[in-house]
């Protein structure tokens, strides 16, 4: 065996032993970012909770009824069967007796007497389960704490959804334009700079307008066929399918212009020239070279976007356009706040949704300030 | 094509013939090789408004066996001619025949099998390394690409690679970050070795290294080439090395070559004005002679290859030059035995 002189094998030492690869060593990193971990390990708690909602709703942790069904079965001690609830506004003003389905411990009054107003002890028949409604209620008796743990569900389905969905055409789109070049990425990036140009929100209001139009016409026509079925279903997604499409119109542009610059940046590297003196297919150029080399800063990016889809859901459901009415989400209870005026006296309605919000937004962000310190190979010796 | 280039007739078609190739087999014809980069304009309909004449016309061969020297300073199209014989960018014009078999028309499969025989050894060791895939994989590449062996016969013989250029093959399951500039140039190496290529262009494998390790990189370089029979085209900008490594050495300027001879004739009488020039800048190792060495400096710049100057390409910075080099280019002629030269005021 031919081996140089002064070239003879260096021994391995203790070190050596630890494995080492790319994703271990960013894997190592992230671990050392406390924020980071906290970040995930409280995305990680906010979906298991969404995901297992229906569970503790079974459980009876959770109530998914209004008040107007609730009513009937829990049968509460204090208060007669009503057909309507009184305004929250009213909320214990005139000395009456206080309603627990929408009195909660965050509105003024009811912190006089919290015990009296959060729980609802039917302690005439034990058989009866206890029930709370530990963040209150609005003023239909929706249990605030039941909403909140099923408007997570719809924004972490936007977030995740619009995420992968933007990563995945931008991806493509932005690595055959980047690698093609010339004519092809020409042709591409401009109309990329076309839909730069087109407002994003307005859009997307509009889409959603649109959608709304035609699922009342198809209504009123009773038409079945393809478009039919698309409503339908839309319908039993609570409106989210069409939200996804307005969404999916344009997020992926950004994603596509950061695609193209990563692998602009990689594929005149030499180890790209190497594979190819070496035969490599482009296609093997493609997803062996370039893939896992321009796909650390892309989740970082998608990471940090998560809380712009989660925004824009909330807003939508907020102006109505969002969610069909029914289906629980932060933006539709947020907007509740608005109908009720429950600003000073009910603060629960509006701070709990904004609270669920806010932390799943930081969450994400966190998370993805840790994976770019992790991911990014820049900020790394390589 | 083995038959001796001594039989062919006009020797003004095989430049670079030398008294120490002579009888030796062709392995790397090259022949009137053009390579210009277009320069486009215009926002949708783009058209071509220039050309980079990064290579201009340059013919030679390269012998079996034998290191060919390439020198130039930067930009003169070394790097480009390395990379245009082996099909990385395809010729605008010319010919490349490689073992007779012309390389500029081949295309997809037939290249394919082609480039099994001839490999490349890169500049920039940190770049020339995929980061994210472990050294097993890279040295392994090849012989996936050309679907050679089982996945253990392909581990055995990476092992076998890693010994053969002087790395432990226990570092098979370690990534490029991880070693030093000359580990990593051995383990560029090693992935060209893989499918036992005849024919090797090395650009610039020393250049960034440290001067202790380009020694190391170079004695291997040579061991391999006596253990395994390979050719080099050794690109390089370091004078010395060139000397110390290449049995035939050949000046480029601006696209052109302006002179070939062996090694030691080179050195020894350049006949060139730039290549006087060029090797009037490499040191002595010996204050005596060192102390009277005169340095010829040249005018100005290298003109842009977009526009080269009319005639020869060196007139603008040339000490010598007559009326004729601004209107004729000259020809590469064999003006001593082995020794071609493209100049008017050489004869």
């Amino acid at each position: 065996m031919a081996v140089a002189e002064g070239a003879e094998p260096i021994s391995l030492d203790e070190a050596d032993a630890r494995p080492s690869s790319p994703w271990l060593d960013a894997w190592r990193l992230f671990r050392r970012n406390k924020a980071a971990v906290a970040a995930l390990i409280t995305i990680i708690v906010i979906v298991f909770i969404a995901a297992t909602a229906g569970l503790w709703t079974k459980v009876g942790l959770l109530d998914a009824r209004t008040g107007a069904q609730a009513r009937h079965t829990i049968n509460p001690v204090n208060v007669e069967p009503v057909d309507s609830f009184p305004d929250p506004g009213d909320c214990a003003r005139d000395g009456q007796e206080r309603n627990p389905y929408w009195c909660s411990w965050l509105s003024e009054e009811a912190l006089l007497d919290v015990k009296n107003s959060y729980c609802f002890r039917p302690e005439p028949d034990p058989t009866q389960r206890q029930w709370c409604y530990l963040l209150g209620g609005d003023s239909n008796g929706k249990d605030w704490l039941t909403q909140t743990v099923y408007g997570a569900q719809v924004s972490l389905t936007v977030g995740f959804l619009g995420a992968t969905m933007s990563l995945l055409v931008g991806l493509v789109y932005g690595v055959i334009s980047g690698f093609y070049g010339g004519r092809v990425d020409m042709i591409m990036m401009r109309f990329v700079d076309f839909m730069y140009g087109i407002p994003y929100l307005v859009l997307v209001i509009l889409l959603q307008v649109y959608f709304t139009e035609v699922a009342r016409t198809y209504q009123d026509s009773g038409k079945g066929g393809f478009v039919g079925f698309v409503l339908d279903l839309n319908k039993s997604m609570g409106g989210l399918l069409f939200l996804f499409v307005a969404l999916g119109v344009l997020s992926w542009i950004g994603m596509a212009r950061l695609a193209r610059g990563q692998v602009l940046s990689y594929r005149e590297k030499e180890f790209v020239e190497a594979a190819r003196a070496v035969g490599a297919s482009n296609r093997r150029i493609i997803f062996v070279h370039l893939l896992p080399n321009v796909i650390g800063p892309l989740i970082v990016a998608e990471t940090l976007a998560i809380p712009g889809y989660i925004f824009t859901e909330a807003f939508l459901s907020f102006i109505g356009l969002g969610v069909q009415p029914g289906t629980p989400s932060w933006g539709a209870m947020i907007q509740q706040v608005r109908e009720r005026g429950g600003f000073f006296s009910n603060r629960h309605i509006l701070l709990v949704p904004s609270v669920a919000l806010v932390i799943t937004a930081l969450a994400f962000n966190f998370l993805g300030d840790g994976l770019r310190d992790a991911l990014d190979p820049r900020l790394r010796g390589t | 094509m083995s038959e001796s280039r001594l039989s062919e007739p006009a020797a003004k078609i095989t430049p670079g013939t030398s008294a120490g190739t002579v009888g030796k087999r062709v392995l790397v014809e090259v022949r009137g090789l053009k390579k210009y980069f277009p320069i486009k304009s215009g926002i949708v309909f783009q058209r071509e408004v220039a050309a980079v004449k990064a290579v201009d016309g340059i013919s030679f061969d390269i012998y079996e066996g034998e290191t060919l020297g390439l020198v130039g300073e930067s930009g003169c199209g070394k790097s480009t001619t390395g990379r245009t014989i082996l099909q990385l960018h395809r010729a605008t014009a010319g010919s490349v025949k490689f073992e007779g078999e012309e390389l500029t028309t081949l295309k997809g499969e037939a290249l394919r099998k082609m480039r099994r025989k001839m490999q490349m050894i890169f500049q920039d060791p940190y770049a020339s390394l995929n980061p994210r895939m472990s050294v097993g994989r890279i040295v392994a590449e090849p012989l996936v690409v050309h679907n050679i062996g089982t996945k253990k016969e392909r581990e055995e013989r990476v092992a076998e690679l890693l010994e053969l250029v002087g790395l432990n093959p226990y570092f098979v399951r370690r990534y490029p970050h991880e070693f030093s500039g000359g580990q990593r140039q051995r383990i560029g190496l090693a992935r060209a070795l893989a499918l036992n290529p005849k024919f090797i262009v090395a650009d610039e494998p020393i250049s960034a290294l440290d001067v202790s390790i380009q020694a190391q990189v170079v004695n291997l370089l040579q061991k391999l080439q006596e253990d395994l029979g390979l050719t080099y085209l050794f690109i390089a900008h370091d004078l010395s090395m060139v000397r110390h490594l290449c049995n035939r050495v050949a000046v480029m300027y601006l696209g052109k070559i302006v002179e070939i001879a062996d090694s030691e004739e080179l050195y020894t009488n350049p006949l060139h004005p730039y290549t006087q020039a060029l090797l009037s800048a490499v040191p002595v190792p010996d204050p005596v002679v060192e102390e009277k060495r005169q340095r010829i400096i040249l005018k100005g710049d290298v003109p842009s290859p977009v526009n080269p100057p009319k005639g020869c390409h060196f007139n603008t910075r040339c000490p010598v030059s007559v009326d004729v080099c601004y209107e004729e280019d000259p020809e590469l002629v064999e003006v001593l035995p082995g020794h071609w030269v493209a100049c008017h005021r050489v004869f």
